[in-house]
Order: structure tokens, then sequence, then C-alpha cells
């Protein structure tokens, strides 16, 4: 679904962020990054949507090469949607207009069916009766579930997350933990950038170790948590774990 | 100078239906006032964008460069000289009736080097990550800056925008310099005719005054709509 191939990142004259990373996610998988902080998953996961654009080769999404002049990159993102670690809501509008902003404006649906899509999404949620709040009524975990549900109003076919509870209080990690699983059992197509590695245990179907820009390490989740092979993995997993 | 002011005030505003002059003139500097600050928010917008994006893409330098040699030489010559120049240099050929629309086109050229400085550091006030949410649902960069970033940046800067307003309506009291009418060259000819200075200045003090903190009342009511979003 996601290909990348020689993909490089540097920005500016700087030190290079991304070093030659070819990889490829498949429908249906749950891909989840880790790695020391400024090992690059972050920007990995923004070259994926074009937030940040390569220095060097070739990003293809559903068969052809997104990362090309000439490609109308505003069509390919309304399939792959993205969630922030800062959640980004935008603060002047309601969650309701949140939600259905993207879908009226770019006239994929109605007023009237993103209207519906976003009651059902809220119910979901268990937000319903927030939808004429402002996002600054909500605390940060509810803020954040809409965040996801903003982007799954556009139906997108891959779901991009990158680091959506580190700025959340403790006591709210779980319920945005709790939504991204049900999304997961669900068969959304998930790439993940995460310091939570219970939810990547039980979410996973393929770990990546990042570091230095480069993916040092992949596996399934048990074989990565329990028989790490690469040195750095293995430092990395006990400090965190 | 005090020894009959109902005399003085007679004659500043009732005499020879004098107070027409004054209705005349106010109604010109409104009309100045009015044009130039919404051709001073159209210019300074479009200034604005153009600089925000010109910096994201190298081809559009020279747009940059451009909007920059605009923004020094107008904010750094006199909008009197400015405005002497628009009549006499390049309007010369206009007729004496076009000259409240030269002097609002100057106002409008004048505050819009403002307008941009202002609009800009609104735009660059928001967050990075409201333009990064906006793409990321595949919104275009002009539906992003119009749905997501100006209705944020605006409010952000109300306050500027609106001193900008303020200072824009009382400077158009030297348009007398290229012969129009307006409040201020209205109590200047009562005063030539009256030799009585007190009543007419004192009168259009008052009448700017007054019109500065009408303007103020309206935009703290704007300001208070717009702020909707920030209860908690």
């Amino acid at each position: 679904m996601i290909v990348t191939k020689n993909l490089v990142k540097r920005f500016g004259t700087g030190p290079i962020v991304l070093d030659d990373i070819s990889e490829n996610i498949e429908k249906g998988e749950k891909v989840v990054i880790v790695g020391p902080s400024g090992s690059g998953k972050s920007t990995f996961l923004r070259c994926l949507n074009l937030l940040e654009e390569p220095t060097a080769g070739e990003v293809w999404f559903e068969g052809n090469q997104i990362n090309l002049p000439g490609v109308d990159v505003d069509r390919i993102r309304r399939k792959m949607g993205m969630v922030f670690q800062q959640f980004n809501l935008f603060p002047h509008k309601t969650v309701r207009q949140n939600i259905t902003l993207a879908p009226t404006k770019l006239e994929i649906m109605t007023a009237e069916q993103a209207g519906d899509k976003a009651t059902a999404l809220l119910k979901r949620i268990g937000l319903a009766d927030k939808a004429d709040a402002y996002p600054s009524q909500l605390s940060g975990g509810q803020k954040q579930r809409v965040a996801i549900v903003r982007a799954l109003a556009m139906e997108p076919d891959v779901m991009l997350f990158d680091e959506p509870t580190s700025a959340l209080d403790p006591e709210m990690v779980g319920e945005v933990l709790d939504f991204m699983h049900t999304l997961a059992d669900e068969g959304m197509t998930m790439v993940v950038v995460t310091h939570e590695m219970g939810f990547a245990k039980e979410v996973a179907t393929r770990m990546l170790f990042m570091d230095q820009g480069k993916i040092l390490e992949q596996s399934p989740p048990k074989e990565f948590f329990g028989n790490p092979a690469n040195p750095r993995l293995k430092d990395f997993l006990s400090k965190v774990l | 100078m005090f020894n009959d002011i109902p005399g003085q005030i007679y004659s500043t505003l009732i005499l020879d239906n004098r107070w027409t002059l004054f209705v005349n003139g106010l109604l010109v500097t409104l009309m100045i006032a009015g044009i130039a600050i919404v051709l001073g928010v159209a210019i300074g917008s479009m200034v604005a964008i153009t600089k925000v994006n010109a910096r994201q893409h190298k081809r559009l330098r020279w747009l940059e460069v451009i909007c920059d040699i605009y923004i020094t030489v107008i904010r750094g010559t006199p909008i009197v000289v400015q405005l002497l120049i628009m009549y006499y240099i390049i309007f010369a050929t206009a007729s004496k009736g076009a000259a409240p629309y030269v002097a609002a086109l100057a106002f409008g050229i004048n505050s819009g080097a403002y307008v941009a400085e202002i609009v800009r550091a609104g735009i660059q006030s928001v967050d990075r990550g409201q333009t990064e949410a906006g793409r990321s649902l595949g919104l275009t960069n002009g539906m992003t800056m119009r749905e997501i970033i100006f209705p944020q940046a605006i409010k952000n800067i109300l306050p500027a925008l609106g001193n900008e307003f303020i200072v824009l309506f009382k400077e158009t009291s030297i348009v007398g310099y290229v012969a129009v009418m307006d409040l201020t060259r209205a109590a200047e000819l009562v005063r030539s005719r009256t030799y009585d200075a007190l009543i007419p200045l004192i009168f259009i003090a008052l009448l700017y005054l007054g019109i500065v903190m009408l303007i103020s009342w309206a935009l703290r009511k704007l300001e208070r709509r717009l702020g909707q979003s920030d209860v908690r």
C-alpha cells in the first residue's frame, strides 16, 4: 500500500535524518515504529504523506509514485489520515465543524451527509454531547479522539499516528489507545509512532526499530520484544521496558 | 476669545447654514477613510499572503522582493508627500472632483503597507500544526489559508488592526493639502470667515473623538464575538 524506495531526508545542509529507507507497508498491517528521540521516526511518518518532502528517493501509495512534480498531493492525502501529537484541532470551529470541514469543502459529502457522519462518529467515541463544544472545552483525551474521528470522516485507507498519546496526561492515554485498538481490530491499516510498548505488543503486526535515520530491526512484536537481535534495540528496550 | 460663547456657536454653525459645511466635510472624511480602510485591508492581506507563500517557494522570491520594496517605500516616506505625489504627479490630469478619490487611493496604498505587516505577523502567529492538520486532510493550500489560518490570524491581530484603522481615520485630516474639503478643511474655512478659532476647532476635535470612540466600541464588540471559542 505504501512503499518507500531509498528514502533520504535532510533538513537544509544539516545531518541526514532519514538514511536510505526502503520499506513496504501492506494493506491491513499495523506497523508500530519505536526508537530513541531524534531517530527519524516522526520524519519518516511525515514523509509518507509528504508533509515533509523527501530529499531523495521515492514514496509510492496504492501503486503510484506520489513525490513527483505534477502529482495532486492533496487528493492523495484524502486517503491518508494523520493524527498529531498536539491534536491540532481547529480552535475556532466546533467539534462538529472540525469533523465536517474537509468532507464538505472538498465536496466529497453534502453538508447533511457530513453532519450525519460526524454525529455517528461522535457517538462512537461517546462525545455526541460535545458536538457543539469548542476544542478548548475538551480534555486532552477527548481532543485526541475527536482528532482521530476528524481524520476518519475522510474515510482514509491508512491512518498515520505521530506519537498520539505523548502530549496526554497519563490518565487519558488509555481512552485514546483503546479507540486505536478498536480501529486496528476493524482492519484499518495503521502506521504508529509511539512510546507505548504495551499497545505495540498488543496491536502491532510488525515492529520497526529506528535509530539514526535507519531501520535497524523489524520483526513481529513477540520476537521484537522477546528476542531482539540488534544490540542497540536491546539497549533501547532495556531502558523503556 | 471666550466672551460670547453662544454668539460664537451661532456664527460658527447656524449663520449662513455653516453647519452644512461641517456635515459635508464629515461625509467626505468618512468616505475617504472608508475606502482607504477597505483598500488597505485588501492590499495588505494580498501582500501578506504573497510574502508568506513566497517564502516557501524559491521561484516566487521576486514577488517577495516587490512586496518588500512597496513596504519599505511607503513606510519610509511621509503620507503628506505620498498624497502630494499622487495628486500633483500621478493624477496631475485628473479633474478637481476626483480629488477625494485620489486621496482615498493614496491613503489605501499607504495603509496597505502597515496592514501587510500586521497580517503577516498574524498569519505567522498561528501554529504550524494548524496548516499541517488542514493539509493532511487533503485541503488545498488556499482552503487551509481561508478556512483555518486566516480566521485565527484575524482574531489575533484585531487589536493591532483596529489601531491602524483609528490612525488612518485621523490622518485623513491632512487631505486639505490637495484641496479636498474634508472635516478639518471645513473648520478652517469657517474659522477664516468668523475669525473665531475656538468653536470650529473644538467642535471638529469632539467629532473626531466621538467617531474614534465608536470605532473602538465596534472593534471591542467584534473581538468579543470572535473570542467565542475561547470559553473554557
